[in-house]
């Protein structure tokens, strides 16, 4: 395949960054993404031009790491994430547009490479369950209903790769959030801290300077585990009952 | 030593033991080595600092267990966010000696089958150890919040494993390394809010500090900023994973390297077993020359899914589906019925090279031949209906389809073996401690315990049985007798260490060449598996020898890095890796050649029986190679630990 790629270059955080065009021949149409990325790089090497930046680490749509805007898409026109995205979803002669995830939040550290350590952040409030090791009673004391289990693994899903925030027009983190919550609290492990928790890592959340949700749902239409977005319900609930006491 | 080199390769110095391990039975062994550690006093434990490398199972879990004792922890990862490290990766489950299913499982038979598994070349007493605290860590992980599988009921569902004849695995969907990762990821973000740990994401360690003989830092470099920092503490733990990436196309994450550990080996400890290398049998096929890496897809597919090849090499092209069953070859179960398709995975990996060495692959020609045979759920679709099947490999068969293009529920799964997990690793005594003082290897970076071969679900129960029970209680034996004399920064070790490493990046952005990093890195690939992998001959590993060493002097006379020091450089950071993978890929291919025999991942062509099983000979190799760094164009020293089994009896393995 040919391709005509423009890609966001940066050549640091201070850097006000600028588009450039790269043209591309020779790419399979079985290769990832990424692949094509690499084919790029191995080229722009051999012209003597600094390769481009980006993030990946497993390649198998797990560990959360790779993450591009691609024609304005978060991880692309597909739900996947950017390294399992296959260029077969693409056309010959195609153009295609690629930038960083776009959030105030994750500010650009070079080209498509974002800082995403507000993730963690919020999580160090309070998305944990305080079990220090060697404590733990035996696993079968305390049954848990299997539709429970389902959903709490369900909500587990979520890889942290931020594109909810980067999709969403408010920049908001609470798809990433809820998950965990909801995640947490779906387990009668997570019952004593639940309100503690979606108190604190809420007060982190817009301490980082994410936005606030307002119901369009273009964050679960980009997340690539299909989380809903009735874990944002679900952490509005507990917020409520937080507030008030639950009865 | 001897002064004699050996078939000009290597040099043979003294043997090496365990001194650790305390004696009696080894049921009692580990109570027996906790109690005799000594104590830290918990006012005492925030003078005392630890360094861990790695955020996977084993660094996470070490990191929040010895940030919750009180210690200072700082934790290095080279990810943006320690909840990336490649344990998230892994799919099928972890074993624990529970026996909820009442079917006979017991410590000393998950202790038993992973020593047979590991073809007898682990420790003994390691192992042991791990079938012990096993059944701790699922009820940690249950505490914590992992989302396990479950059943109706409430309590916990389990499945079966290659290489195991009861059910003892624990799993959350296929993404139980996923789920236990968050779990000690979260337990270690708990500990960088409360302060305990002090977390360095986007950081690499290049070098080890050893200070008085004892590690006592290391430095790193930021990959946001280049700078080059110094890192000081009372203590060292490395729990930096594998290095299949030798491999270039392996299933590991495109960042996993040897780096960590290789610059560990060369200021003295020893590499123990670096050509074992496990082979995944079910790995999706390679499609072509632009893949950068292959995707596993987990062996717990192998209970329900039946593998089989066309019997006619002339049905090879044909659809499957068309295909009756009197002309297809399911060869697991025709020549191993007692272990069918849940064979262990190095017989299981074999078996397929053959079959396509044969001509009875299947799937598209790459370089010329097809690899890949099929793994089919027909049956289990029939019999458990689709939508069973889909609760319990649906994403497996979604990622399938997404990487293929084909759907695996009306055509069988195509499948073929690949590089995944190296059981060789730094060497480490029971306490976990390398042969340098102060430097302590956890999880996959060390070698103890699996052997020749991993069974399925090991490596996940390794990491953390390592991370959140075994290293807290044998590092305090080390830690009471701190805090130990402080160092500075312009101690002359620390100072020799920082100019190693900027003489380094410096010539690696100075030598401005003509070939890329990738391009010396696919070159060595294809060395190492063509000569070192699924199976090794005598003159393919020397003449591997020879390739390694010339690419190596061409890539630090031709390499082209483009870039500065400063600010985040990716060709930078994998030119470093590179190197360090073209030294160990020589250790790789000397430890193979003078192993000449067959044993677990490690198949060695001229050691096979008349039916052509891999043959040991364990009158002659059951040790340890322990391998000592022979300096710079020198030759390495191989230091032999004899695997003494008491309490298991050596047999030749039989599976069939």
């Amino acid at each position: 395949m040919r391709l005509a790629l423009k890609i966001w270059r940066q050549d640091g955080p201070s850097d006000t960054g600028r588009m450039a065009r790269y043209d591309i021949d020779g790419v399979s149409e079985d290769s990832s993404f990424l692949e094509m990325l690499d084919l790029l790089n191995e080229q722009l090497t051999e012209r003597g031009e600094e390769p481009v930046a980006f993030d990946s680490d497993c390649r198998e749509g797990i560990c959360g790491t790779c993450g591009v805007v691609i024609n304005g898409e978060a991880h692309g026109p597909e739900r996947t994430t950017t390294c399992q995205l296959h260029m077969r979803s693409f056309k010959d002669g195609d153009e295609i547009v690629i930038e960083p995830w776009r959030a105030d939040p994750f500010p650009v550290i070079k080209d498509l490479v974002v800082d995403r350590s507000a993730f963690d952040r919020i999580i160090q409030a309070g998305g944990f369950i305080s079990a220090n090791t060697g404590s733990a009673p035996d696993a079968h004391a305390t049954p848990v209903p299997k539709e429970h289990a389902d959903r709490a693994f369900m909500a587990a899903e979520c890889i942290g790769c931020g594109a909810c925030v980067a999709a969403c027009p408010n920049a908001s983190g609470m798809l990433f959030m809820g998950a965990k919550i909801t995640h947490l609290g779906e387990l009668p492990q997570g019952q004593p801290e639940r309100e503690a928790r979606v108190v604190s890592m809420t007060a982190q959340h817009d301490h980082e300077g994410f936005g606030g949700c307002t119901n369009l749902g273009e964050c679960t239409r980009a997340c690539p585990k299909g989380i809903p977005l009735n874990v944002i319900s679900q952490m509005n609930a507990d917020f409520r009952h937080a507030g008030y006491g639950r009865r | 030593m001897t002064d004699t080199l050996i078939e000009g390769l290597y040099r043979e110095g003294e043997p090496i033991a365990d001194t650790k391990a305390p004696p009696g039975d080894i049921s009692q062994k580990w109570t027996t080595r906790q109690f005799e550690a000594a104590l830290v006093n918990p006012a005492n434990r925030r003078k005392l600092s630890v360094i861990i490398v790695g955020t996977g199972l084993a660094g996470a879990a070490a990191g929040a267990t010895l940030g919750e004792a009180g210690y200072q922890v700082k934790s290095f990862c080279y990810q943006d966010s320690p909840r990336r490290a490649h344990s998230i990766a892994a799919q099928g489950g972890i074993n624990a000696a529970k026996n909820y299913k009442g079917d006979g499982d017991s410590i000393h038979r998950l202790f038993y089958d992973t020593v047979k598994g590991g073809d007898y070349r682990s420790r003994e007493t390691n192992v042991y150890r791990l079938a012990e605290v096993s059944a701790d860590i699922i009820d940690q992980c249950v505490a914590q919040g992992v989302p396990f599988a479950r059943e109706y009921g409430g309590l916990l569902d389990n499945r079966s494993f290659g290489g195991v004849q009861v059910s003892r695995t624990f799993y959350a969907r296929g993404q139980t390394g996923q789920q236990l990762l968050i779990g000690a990821y979260q337990a270690l973000e708990r500990q960088i809010a409360a302060g305990t740990v002090q977390m360095f994401a986007r950081h690499e360690m290049l070098e080890l500090i050893v200070v008085d003989g004892k590690a006592r830092g290391i430095i790193a470099r930021d990959l946001v900023t280049g700078e080059i920092e110094t890192h000081l503490a009372d203590v060292v733990v490395l729990a930096s994973g594998g290095y299949g990436n030798v491999f270039f196309l392996s299933t590991n994450a495109m960042g996993s390297n040897v780096t960590a550990t290789w610059r560990a080996h060369r200021k003295g400890a020893y590499f123990g077993n670096p050509c074992y290398t496990q082979i995944h049998p079910t790995c999706i096929p390679q499609s072509g020359e632009q893949q950068s890496k292959l995707t596993l897809m987990s062996e717990s597919l192998r209970n329900d899914g039946r593998i089989w090849v066309p019997k006619r090499a002339e049905d090879c092209e044909k659809d499957p589906r068309e295909i009756p069953e009197e002309d297809r070859d399911y060869y697991l179960e025709r020549i191993y019925p007692g272990f069918g398709n849940l064979v262990p995975r190095d017989i299981a990996s074999r078996q397929a090279k053959n079959m396509c060495d044969e001509g009875r692959g299947v799937g598209p020609e790459v370089d010329g031949s097809r690899r890949g045979v099929y793994l089919d759920f027909a049956d289990a679709i029939g019999r458990l209906g689709e939508d069973a099947v889909r609760a319990k490999y649906g994403n497996l068969f979604d990622m399938y389809e997404r990487i293929t293009g084909e759907n695996p529920y009306q055509v069988p799964m195509r499948i073929y073996p690949a590089v995944h997990y190296t059981m060789g690793g730094l060497w480490v005594d029971y306490d976990l401690q390398s042969t340098i003082p102060g430097l302590f290897v956890t999880g996959e970076a060390n070698f103890s315990d699996h052997g020749a071969n991993r069974l399925g679900a090991s490596a996940l129960m390794q990491g953390l049985a390592d991370g959140y029970f075994v290293l807290p209680n044998t590092i305090r034996d080390y830690l009471a007798a701190g805090p130990f004399e402080r160092i500075d920064e312009d101690h002359p070790a620390v100072a020799e260490a920082r100019e190693s490493v900027q003489g380094r990046i410096q010539h690696l952005l100075g030598t401005n060449g003509t070939r890329s990093v990738d391009s010396y890195h696919k070159e060595l690939g294809k060395i190492m598996w063509e000569k070192c992998g699924m199976e090794r001959t005598d003159a393919g590993l020397r003449e591997a020898i020879e390739q390694i060493r010339a690419l190596r002097a061409d890539f630090w006379a031709n390499v082209r890095v483009l870039g500065t020091p400063e600010g985040l450089n990716q060709a930078l950071e994998r030119a470093g890796r590179v190197a360090d993978f073209l030294e160990l890929g020589e250790l790789m291919c000397i430890d193979a050649l003078h192993r000449r025999e067959s044993c677990g991942g490690h198949f060695r062509a001229e050691s096979q029986t008349e039916d052509g099983e891999a043959l040991r000979h364990d009158d002659e190799f059951a040790y340890v190679a322990a391998w000592e760094w022979g300096g710079d164009g020198g030759a390495p020293v191989l230091h032999k630990e004899d695997l003494v089994y008491e309490f298991i009896e050596l047999k030749q393995r039989s599976y069939k």
